[in-house]
């Protein structure tokens, strides 16, 4: 199943924060956003997911979603949007207790994702008791559980500590390795984009426009190797070179807001 | 002279000292005896004043001629009338007023419809006193306990309205946001995120309608009830038995503690993720 972006345009109230947005994600291809701050990152990716109504373009999905999936298009919350009142075990499961599954089979769902993201043994744990990466995974578990097609992903590490984006970033590079999860990775972080993606869109400062896509010229498993380090620093080096200019001049804009 | 000054602070300057600690106070915490001690305290010497005669009994009786008032009210049985009329009140008006106030609380934290005009009424008749509609509501329904109980329903519905649509609101929207990006229905969203999130408002409005119930009960039964703590305090003031008057009061007083404990074990049960 493949996400489009067609012409996508949004405004909030006088304020242009895309304009004319148009790119796609294939079947089981990961593509970053990245941009300046305020370029409308977030606000695209809302838009991609359905859970905001553009001003002007869609979003379009084409291809028939896989026959197993619950919810094709799934988020990964970049401040984790646990239910606070909820174990870890039923945070995983609330996206499924509206759905077909039986009892037995949601306990059988829910038990595969927690696995999947090492919580097996905190199932029974509140969010509260939780370090932040540990959270994140758990959001993680309740997107893997619905078995999407895409992962929408609003800057998912941006809140943890850099030991805890290290390892959870690892943890993203495994569940992708098979490609039968696309997904859509919005992030400030260049080497995050550089790391998982395949594609890279930068935007514009606002109102945000596809500035380039850059294409990583590397299976996610070759830049694992350490000497590949070179080569994604140079990618890095690339993407900032597009950004930085305009990232001033946002920064500027905020400054004069 | 002067210069042997300088040498001195210079070399007390140099010696190490320890850095003053600025981090005092702003941060008081809770003592578990301390209050009981200042009750006992206070029970203490108003039982020394009224033992001693400093104090007219009339005026104030002491602490033990209130405790034995209450023994007598409880065996002759007139304790058990009064508080059971004044239970059945404030009881009956609370549900009622809880329920259409959850009810229209949900309403306006829900829809945009109710909200425009809920607000508006809420706004306008909250402030008003809701004793001073008891004669109006006996003249709408009668001398017996429904204008009574109504006068307690309407002081609960406001506060509790108010207190469930500000829950509504506090809910974090990113939480609706993740449930309807699972396409989660709205029912069930209404019923798994918003109704646990608006729960410690929901909870803590509770704590105020039981004192606005306690109020009201007690005002509705001084203006007409013949039964009712509100009426027996109301009698016992008429025929200056001041004693009697007091075991009202502590009686009430008790019955606010007995409802507020009620609160605190709920809120222990409902909220124990927090």
């Amino acid at each position: 199943m493949d996400l489009i972006a067609d012409h996508i345009c949004h405004r909030f109230g006088t304020l242009d924060v895309l304009d004319r947005v148009s790119f796609q994600v294939a079947s089981g291809e990961v593509v970053a956003i990245v941009g300046p701050s305020g370029c409308g990152k977030s606000t695209l990716l809302s838009i991609l997911g359905g859970l905001l109504r553009p001003s002007a373009g869609q979003a379009q999905l084409r291809g028939a979603p896989p026959a197993n999936s619950l919810n094709p298009l799934t988020f990964v919350f970049q401040d984790f949007a646990l239910l606070p009142w909820c174990t870890v075990e039923a945070n995983v499961e609330f996206p499924l207790v509206h759905t077909a599954l039986g009892a037995s089979e949601r306990r059988t769902v829910v038990d595969d994702a927690l696995r999947r993201t090492g919580l097996t043994d905190f199932c029974g744990a509140y969010p509260k008791q939780l370090s932040g990466g540990m959270r994140q995974r758990v959001g993680i578990a309740r997107a893997l559980a619905v078995r999407p097609a895409i992962l929408l992903m609003d800057e998912p590490l941006s809140a943890l500590d850099s030991q805890t984006r290290e390892l959870l970033m690892e943890d993203f590079v495994n569940l992708l390795a098979d490609g039968s999860m696309g997904a859509v990775y919005v992030t400030h972080n260049l080497e995050e984009a550089v790391r998982l993606a395949d594609r890279v869109v930068v935007l514009s400062r606002r109102p945000g426009r596809v500035r380039e896509v850059v294409t990583i010229p590397m299976t996610r498993d070759e830049r694992g190797d350490i000497n590949a380090r070179g080569k994604l620093l140079a990618l890095q080096n690339e993407l900032w070179s597009l950004i930085r200019e305009e990232a001033i001049d946002a920064e500027r804009e905020v400054q004069h807001a | 002279m002067l210069d042997r000054a300088q040498q001195d602070m210079q070399r007390d300057e140099a010696k190490p000292r320890p850095v003053a600690f600025r981090g005092a106070g702003f941060n008081p915490g809770a003592s578990r005896y301390s209050g009981w001690i200042a009750l006992a305290l206070v029970i203490a010497v108003w039982q020394l004043a009224g033992s001693a005669g400093w104090v007219n009994a009339l005026f104030l009786p002491s602490p033990s001629a209130i405790v034995v008032a209450i023994y007598k009210l409880a065996l002759s049985g007139a304790l058990w009338q009064h508080l059971s009329w004044s239970v059945m009140r404030i009881g009956s008006g609370w549900i009622l007023g809880t329920i259409a106030g959850v009810i229209v609380g949900f309403g306006i934290g829900l829809s945009t419809l109710a909200r425009g005009v809920g607000i508006t009424f809420i706004s306008a008749l909250f402030p008003i006193p809701k004793i001073a509609l008891l004669p109006l509501l006996i003249l709408w329904l009668g001398i017996g306990e429904e204008p009574k109980i109504a006068t307690i329903a309407l002081g609960v519905f406001f506060s509790t309205a108010i207190s469930v649509y500000s829950g509504v609101d506090a809910v974090p929207r990113n939480l609706i946001r993740m449930a309807q990006s699972f396409n989660v229905p709205f029912h069930l969203i209404v019923r798994r995120v918003i109704w646990p999130g608006a729960l410690p408002s929901i909870l803590a409005g509770f704590r105020i309608t039981a004192s606005v119930a306690l109020l009201l009960v007690v005002s509705a039964e001084m203006i007409g009830a013949q039964y009712g703590i509100g009426a027996f305090v109301l009698q016992a003031g008429n025929l200056m038995q001041t004693d009697q008057l007091l075991a009202g009061v502590v009686i009430l007083s008790l019955f606010g503690l007995v409802v507020g404990k009620g609160i605190n074990l709920l809120e222990t049960r409902l909220l124990h993720w927090r």
